[in-house]
């Protein structure tokens, strides 16, 4: 599955620079707003769900070296958080379903590993 | 260079192909490189990877001339160019139509394109990739802001473009790894080590997990291998965010690398932890509620620590502060951290 099939089939917006996501390959994801939780379950090049949108989860993802981070029910971060994601090469994208719909999406998908 | 379509083809190929590899086995090297590739697209100026002062034609040149052309520069179009206007492009297509037509004294106005279609200097390659995609031409004449014609750009071009573009990176990460991994073996002593110190000021959550991605960083400059500068670095992060959220006055991350070994500590004056037992336990947490409402203070930090370290002490008095100690080592990998189950 790759981020870009992601990205259309739940019409993710896109908050960071766009860039080729045909060439990501997602596999496993994690869901949770407790960050050392994520921290400890999360594994790299996946994709984070989330309803944070605070800067800290550009540091989290940074960190996980996260594929991609999902931001639910339009909890828009702020333009600094954006420009930081920009800076450490995290890819934000937003959408206004919650989390349960875009982790259900997800797994219809095939996005199963954990 | 403006070579014939067979270069454009085979690099066309050479893309996709690595492309399919990427499938097969993603590393983390591996997708490093690609993203830094399609980076590149949406960094590199046109003007960079272009051919200056291509070739040029008139309108009223016969197309015996444009053979000629093509086959002493072996190039394939060639822009058409009256008074230092563009008004169209000849390519090896029509200078075959007009051989099949047996018609190579006229003109090469009655054989050339004359809807040109264009990139500007100044863009991204990404839009002439874009562009390329959307017609299928082989190559596009490139105009500076004025609408002059200053080059000429193939899908060859790009490829050289980015690729020495990455060469230049990988050269110079590799300048600059090479001084850093080279920095202990070069310096002779009994006990070699390097000390880190970040300062960490409380309840500063807008800088929270810098000195973190920095020490991770670091340790990758250095020469550590993936996982263990990962483990450092949640390690690191789960400490630096203790600072922010519990300290009065916030603190100190001071990390010792030796050759064999990596010690993170921190140290702060207080308040203290009055129950160190209490504090390791899964979901326990002192965090008030707005510091929980984004998301930290979920009771997993210190269990966190304990998970990517080899050895870890934390030693608190009440009112006095808290020293905790990481030790993670260089080689072997603690086995108990397993990312890829």
């Amino acid at each position: 599955m790759t981020l870009q099939e992601i990205v259309a089939q739940l019409n993710l917006t896109c908050l960071t620079k766009p860039r080729d996501f045909s060439a990501v390959e997602i596999r496993n994801g994690y869901a949770s707003d407790l960050l050392s939780c994520v921290m400890a379950g999360a594994r790299h090049h996946g994709v984070w769900v989330t309803l944070q949108s605070h800067s800290n989860i550009v540091a989290v993802a940074a960190l996980l070296e996260l594929s991609a981070v999902i931001i639910t029910e339009n909890s828009r971060p702020e333009q600094e958080t954006i420009d930081k994601a920009d800076e450490e090469g995290v890819n934000l994208f937003l959408t206004d379903k919650p989390t349960f719909w875009v982790v259900g999406k997800l797994w219809e998908m095939g996005v199963r590993d954990s | 260079m403006v070579k014939d379509g067979d270069d454009g083809l085979m690099e066309e190929r050479q893309i996709s192909d690595t492309r399919l590899q990427v499938e097969r086995s993603i590393t983390d090297e591996t997708i490093g490189q690609i993203t830094r590739v399609e980076e590149l697209f949406y960094e590199l100026k046109i003007a960079d990877s272009m051919t200056r002062d291509p070739k040029v034609v008139t309108p009223e040149v016969p197309m015996r001339a444009v053979l000629e052309l093509f086959r002493q520069t072996r190039i394939s179009g060639a822009p058409v160019v009256d008074q230092s206007v563009l008004v169209g492009i000849i390519s090896i297509e029509d200078l075959i139509r007009a051989l099949v037509q047996g018609d190579l004294d006229v003109p090469l106005k009655h054989y050339m394109t004359s809807k040109v279609i264009t990139v500007q200097a100044q863009s991204p390659v990404i839009e002439a990739l874009k562009t390329f995609a959307q017609t299928r031409v082989g190559r596009l004449p490139v105009l500076d802001e004025n609408g002059q014609l200053v080059g000429i750009i193939t899908k060859g071009d790009i490829t050289r473009g980015v690729l020495k573009a990455l060469q230049r990176e990988i050269q110079l990460e590799e300048l600059k790894r090479y001084r850093a991994s080279h920095l202990f073996e070069d310096i002779v002593s009994d006990r070699t080590s390097l000390v880190l110190r970040y300062y960490i000021k409380p309840r500063d959550f807008a800088h929270g997990g810098q000195a973190s991605h920095h020490i991770k960083r670091a340790l990758l400059r250095l020469g550590a291998s993936p996982q263990v500068a990962r483990r450092c670095g949640i390690a690191a992060y789960e400490a630096e965010m203790n600072l922010i959220i519990h300290t009065t006055n916030g603190g100190v991350i001071r990390v010792g690398i030796e050759p064999t070994d990596i010690l993170i500590e921190t140290f702060d004056d207080g308040p203290g932890i009055p129950d160190i037992q209490l504090a390791m336990t899964p979901g326990y947490s002192t965090a008030p509620e707005e510091v929980r409402e984004m998301g930290f203070g979920a009771g997993m930090g210190l269990k966190n620590i304990e998970r990517c370290a080899d050895s870890m002490q934390l030693e608190s008095t009440p009112g006095k502060g808290t020293h905790l100690t990481v030790r993670i080592y260089l080689h072997p990998p603690k086995e108990s951290l397993q990312e890829h189950k």
